[in-house]
């Protein structure tokens, strides 16, 4: 099981702040690819990548990384702090 | 060196006042306060959403950086999350060092990161709803220049 949390307007469009997912896939493009596939409201979401950020266990990755003995994944768009 | 995220409101001036009374050594001290903008009383309040765990570990990593790249005696960072209304501090930055360049430039450095990767999102809300604030182009441009 992976933990996966999303923020901002991701968590606006899909609806849940966070889930526990079972899933197959081995990098983090192969995880949206497969949420995209689920449901149309992960396919809204994701549909712009260019505007999505990407952490694992709390640190930026990018969509090409690895999720093996990943825990944790997070979403969200690009960071407005300051 | 500190990092404090927190619902509450915060007191700049004290804050600064403390940071600066122990900040032993220094010789200057650099500070930059993020208020709510009000514009025009167009915006009623300000919603701010952040990722607890991973927001501290970012900031810390990011004052260990400046530590690592300037003559630093001490830095802060306050930032807010939650509702916020026109006006409120949202966040200060404070680099106390023995000279005015290494405050100023880490103080900056600070900043243009937290702007960009520090995982804080910003909805403004007005009276016609609510809208997220969308990063900017010259955010991401300004960490090219450290």
């Amino acid at each position: 099981m992976i933990e996966v949390i999303y923020f901002a307007w991701l968590r606006e469009r899909i609806g849940v702040p966070r889930e526990s997912l079972q899933t197959a896939a081995l990098t983090v493009a192969d995880l949206v690819a497969e949420l995209s596939a689920r449901e149309e409201r992960y396919a809204l979401a994701f549909g712009d990548l260019a505007s999505v950020r990407v952490a694992l266990d709390q640190e930026l990755a990018d969509f090409a990384a690895p999720l093996a003995g990943v825990r944790e994944v997070a979403f969200f768009p690009p960071m407005t702090g300051g | 060196m500190r990092v404090v995220v927190q619902a509450e409101a915060f007191d700049a001036g004290a804050e600064l006042n403390a940071f600066s009374a122990q900040a032993a050594g220094a010789g200057a001290v650099v500070s930059f306060t993020g208020l709510v903008r009000d514009n025009g009383g167009a915006l009623s309040m300000m919603e701010i959403e952040h990722y607890p765990g991973m927001t501290e570990k970012a900031i810390a990593a990011m004052m260990d950086q400046a530590a690592a790249r300037w003559a630093l005696v001490d830095a802060l960072v306050i930032h807010r999350f939650g509702r916020l209304a026109g006006a409120d501090p949202i966040m200060m930055v404070a680099v106390a060092s023995k000279h005015r360049v290494d405050a100023f430039e880490a103080a900056e450095f600070l900043m243009d990161y937290l702007k960009s990767r520090a995982p804080f999102w910003k909805k403004e809300i007005s009276a016609t709803g609510g809208a997220w604030v969308a990063a900017r182009d010259e955010d991401e441009a300004a960490l090219k220049r450290w």
